[in-house]
């Protein structure tokens, strides 16, 4: 916070004097009604023709970026300043480990499975 | 009423386990019962016991792995006297379901009970010192820690008498680890066990990725901390992200066990493959968590003793973020051999030949740094030129192992064994060892005996090569790892080498042990006096042995790398003699907690509890453990304040004792 | 409360003077717990992606037995699906009032936030209990069991926030709007919002891609 006389150069507190009120409340709201309409989307491609069947699947993915990326934006608050650099590596970080995972995962055990013996049956 | 707990469950008919735990409990009540004559529970209890001062925290971390390392040595050298003479017709001494116990607890103990708590022990110790600041981000937190990886500790020991451990190996491997096959606690006594500390370890992981990130001396910018630091750093973000992965294939093979579950059954849809495959997925960066401190303390103690700056902080501080994030992406070189198609091997392989390319870089940065250094030579700086040789040659099988037609023929034999245990002994032990012996004077006022040292390194080192070099040829003659029986007659000369390599590993444990009780014994002549024994470069040394609770009454002014060493060429002291003496101000330290010893107390209770079936008790501990943190959570008066009367007082003390002007 | 909190300031600081990322010394704590919890939450996210790839990876081991198109009532999930989410939305209605020192609105956005999220919980375990009484429950197949831990992990983490939330009203009531409890609160919205995140995840995979997997 500037007190006027000494420049303590801060990761300033959000909201207290500078932050406008009419600012943040836009904010979470834009971001629900964003949310919302995301989420109706992704219900209506899932259960409907209205996207290509085969494509469903990247579909729903992509839509499901997208309402990650409103809650991070509007709900988190996560910027691009310098000051946002270290949440956004972690976050980075964070999202490339799971990424690693779960497609690593994926594809290792589909190749696995693939190469395994044929069962007799679908299974007991 | 007790669940699964009955009297069978304490081994009457087993001599050996009957008899080490007789005498494990005898010297653990002789030792309650010194404390208790001398009357140090009140120190104890509020020094250390309590205690959320990062340096005792990472010495009895120290602590725990060194006591650890002799429980895992005993069965090491219990599996090495077995394989020397149960060959042909002799069978040995151990039986088969008594071996496979000591396989699974000397790997899980080496890892999760020595290696891990000796490079978070130095982690702790250190990194609040170099980097200028008075203590972790979350002191309390930083106890929890700690004790929650004791908890884990004591119930491991706990299976030696009471019930009986794993037999599927450290890793526990379906089906085998599931009930129809491991009916017993062995299983779960591995998992909950290592859920517990996992959690320690975890918050460990969150405590020094903040404070590393967050809170540095002012003027200590990322670029100018020491390399120890980034590899801190590095192996803290390890941690973050892959115990998790831990936790969640635990929680699953949990679930099998306790609640019917088919997550890796045989039956009803499990999948195996998913926990070898989850598993490593943690497992191999668990490695690199283990190997980036050791990394680190080379790095610091190469260029103390050449006198000379590291050489390309640069490049180490990428090769090391570089390893960091690689070592997501090796995992299946772990299980080649489980049926990939070749694509999958491929990819894979190269990555894996691929992450040796940044350890490289940092070997040759070490060895430039040696190059034309004034090299003072110290147990220390041994260790870490034992290091780079042996760690090459072990990281060499490596990548030989990561070529996958070469692991279809090595997978699981001695080969393999002989891999790991030279980059573990090379790397981390020996890393250890040389951080042990380095800030040893800094945590307790005075130096270790050189000459004692001296052997143990001489020691470790040749007994290393005899236990494990054999290794490598027994492996590419045929002989798998893990048999308490010698199918080959042939095998045996070498066998009696690597039994001979494990009696000159002892002999170097022994001078360790010598080197501390001479050492203690005769401190008065190796006090160290003004803080800096080594001459050394980085910010812990400008403080005195053993530093103040604030570690530095005014937090000192960094301008560059090396700020220790800059500040002594400059003649100007960070905190000293000086014309006129600094404005102390006072300073607010954390109060002790009893929060960490209090939940891993009943951490115990619950684990012990869900391990025999007792669920009354279980509820109870988890209920207890949850007020404990609630209790915690309310608490808003955490602080208190030394007053700058105080600090005036603890500082003349220090430089009236021998600080050079 | 905003993530905002950890890490915001004017663009043309020098790195020499900014403090925690920078040569400025130390940052100051609400900094430091806030970021300390980000990186916390990264790593439950984590733990959440292991369920997510087992889950991945066992939802076609049926056994025989009921698939997920077969047990799923999407309906359900929707209204879910937006009590969770404006659960978020009244989570930060609440910071915004706690930034205002306003308590008596933050309690009343606390409250809609739990009701809202008792809600969700509500009709959580009415679709666990009727799967089970189907004889679809997690001991039925790997499918199942991977279902049943996925979604009632994050079942569990909700029911922690939601006793969390009490808590964090009751020291709210107690002690006021103090630093340390506003801290506090940040750590718990930062978790609220995170669960949010991961049921985006859980709905889209889960629920939505049943008949694709």
């Amino acid at each position: 916070m500037i007190d006027g006389h000494e420049h303590v150069f801060d990761d300033r507190t959000p909201g207290v004097e500078e932050h406008e009120p009419t600012a943040s409340y836009l904010s979470y709201t834009a971001g629900l009604g964003l949310a919302i309409l995301a989420t109706i989307v992704s219900f209506v491609v899932s259960q409907t023709n209205l996207l290509w069947p085969p494509g469903i699947p990247v579909g729903l993915v992509v839509l499901a970026f997208a309402q990650i990326g409103i809650h991070l934006v509007f709900f988190l608050h996560l910027g691009s300043g310098p000051d946002s650099t270290n949440n956004i590596l972690a976050l980075a970080f964070g999202l490339l480990v799971v990424f690693l995972i779960i497609t690593g995962s994926i594809w290792i055990i589909a190749n696995l499975n693939a190469n395994m013996m044929e069962m007799s049956s679908a299974g007991p | 009423m007790l669940g699964k707990l009955t009297w069978a469950a304490i081994p009457f008919n087993e001599p050996l386990p009957l008899l080490t735990g007789a005498v494990v409990l005898i010297v653990i009540l002789a030792v309650l019962a010194l404390v208790t004559a001398k009357g140090w529970w009140p120190y104890l209890w509020r020094e250390w016991l309590t205690s959320v001062d990062h340096k005792r925290i990472g010495v009895m971390y120290m602590v725990l792995g060194l006591v650890m390392l002799l429980r895992g040595f005993a069965d090491a050298i219990m599996m090495r006297t077995q394989q020397a003479v149960a060959v042909g017709d002799a069978h040995g001494y151990l039986p088969p379901q008594h071996y496979d116990q000591i396989f699974s607890a000397h790997g899980t103990i080496m890892i999760f009970f020595v290696a891990m708590p000796l490079m978070i022990g130095l982690m702790n110790f250190a990194v609040p010192l170099q980097l200028g600041v008075r203590d972790v981000a979350f002191p309390v937190l930083n106890s929890v820690s700690f004790w929650l990886t004791a908890t884990g500790a004591l119930l491991i020991n706990a299976s030696l008498v009471v019930g009986n451990f794993a037999r599927t190996g450290w890793m526990g491997y379906p089906p085998l680890s599931e009930l129809p096959f491991s009916p017993d606690v062995g299983v779960d006594y591995y998992l909950w066990s290592l859920q517990i500390s996992g959690i320690g370890t975890l918050l460990t992981g969150v405590n020094f990725v903040t404070t590393i990130l967050k809170l540095r001396a002012p003027g200590m910018t990322y670029f100018r901390m020491p390399v120890f630091c980034w590899t801190a750093l590095a192996a803290n973000l390890l941690i973050i992200a892959a115990f998790p992965i831990l936790t969640a294939t635990f929680v699953m093979l949990l679930l099998d066990r306790y609640l019917g579950m088919h997550f890796f059954t045989n039956d009803a849809g499990g999948n195996q493959m998913m926990y070898v495959n989850l598993f490593w997925a943690w497992g191999h960066p668990e490695v690199y968590i283990l190997i980036l401190p050791a990394f680190g303390v080379f790095s610091e103690v190469v260029a103390t003793f050449s006198g000379k700056e590291l050489f390309s902080y640069r490049s180490m501080v990428w090769a090391t973020l570089g390893i960091c994030i690689l070592s997501f992406m090796v995992w299946l070189h772990h299980f080649f051999t489980m049926g990939a198609g070749s694509d999958v091997n491929a990819f894979f392989g190269i990555m894996s030949a691929i992450i040796a390319v940044p350890t490289g870089v940092k070997v040759f940065n070490w060895l430039f740094t040696l190059f034309r250094g004034r090299i003072v030579y110290r147990t220390p700086i041994r260790f870490a030129i034992g290091f780079m040789v042996t760690f090459v040659i072990g990281g060499m099988t490596g990548v030989l192992l990561a070529v996958p037609p070469v692991d279809f023929v090595l997978h699981n034999s001695v080969f393999l064994v002989a891999h790991f245990h030279n980059v573990i002994i090379g790397g981390v032990v020996f890393g250890a060892l040389a951080g042990y012996n380095y800030w040893f004077p800094k945590a307790f006022g005075f130096t270790l005996d050189e000459r004692f040292g001296n052997a143990s390194f001489w020691c470790w080192l040749i007994g290393f090569y005899l236990a494990f070099m054999p290794l490598y040829a027994l492996g590419l003659m045929g002989m798998t790892r893990r048999i308490e029986h010698i199918p080959d007659p042939n095998w045996r000369p070498l066998l009696l080498v690597a039994e001979l390599g494990a009696i000159v590993i002892f002999s170097g444990i022994l001078c360790q042990i010598a080197q501390l009780y001479v050492s203690i014994r005769t401190r008065a002549q190796r006090l160290d006096l003004t803080g800096d024994p080594w001459n050394g470069r980085t910010l812990e040394w400008a403080t005195s042995s053993p530093p103040p609770p604030y570690n530095f009454a005014v937090l000192p002014r960094v301008e560059t790398i090396d700020a220790f060493w800059h500040m002594k060429r400059m003649g100007r002291p960070p905190i000293g003699p000086a014309e006129v003496e600094p404005a102390y101000e006072s300073i607010e330290m954390p109060r002790n907690s009893p929060t960490g010893f209090i939940t891993a107390f009943f951490a115990v209770v619950t684990g012990f509890a869900l391990i025999w079936h007792i669920w009354w008790m279980a509820i109870l501990g988890l209920l207890a453990a949850a007020v404990t943190v609630l209790v915690f959570g309310w608490s808003d008066d955490r602080e208190h304040a030394i007053s700058a009367a105080e600090i005036a007082q603890m500082e003349q003390a220090r430089l009236g004792r021998g600080r050079p002007a | 409360m905003t993530i905002a909190a950890i890490d915001t300031g004017p663009a043309a600081v020098p790195t020499e003077l900014a403090r925690g990322r920078g040569g400025g010394g130390p940052a100051p704590k609400r900094i430091v717990v806030a970021y300390g919890f980000w990186i916390f939450i990264l790593s439950d996210i984590v733990m959440f992606s292991g369920l997510f790839a087992a889950y991945a990876v066992l939802s076609g081991n049926t056994a025989g037995g009921p698939t997920g198109p077969e047990l799923f009532n999407l309906r359900n999930v929707f209204i879910e699906t937006m009590c969770l989410l404006f659960s978020s939305y009244t989570c930060g209605l609440g910071a915004l009032s706690a930034e205002r020192r306003q308590p008596g609105r933050l309690l009343m956005f606390s409250a809609l936030t739990f009701v809202l999220g008792a809600a969700f919980l509500v009709i959580e375990s009415t679709e666990f209990a009727g799967m089970v009484q189907k004889g679809a429950g997690p001991w039925r197949s790997g499918f199942l069991s991977a279902f049943f831990t996925l979604v009632g992990t994050h079942g569990v983490h909700v029911t922690g926030g939601l006793i969390w939330l009490v808590y964090m009203a009751a020291q709210v009531i107690v002690k006021g709007l103090r630093p340390v409890v506003l801290r506090r609160l940040l750590c718990w919205s930062l978790f609220w919002h995170a669960l949010d995140i991961v049921w985006v995840g859980v709905f889209t995979l889960v629920y939505l891609m049943g008949d694709f997997l």
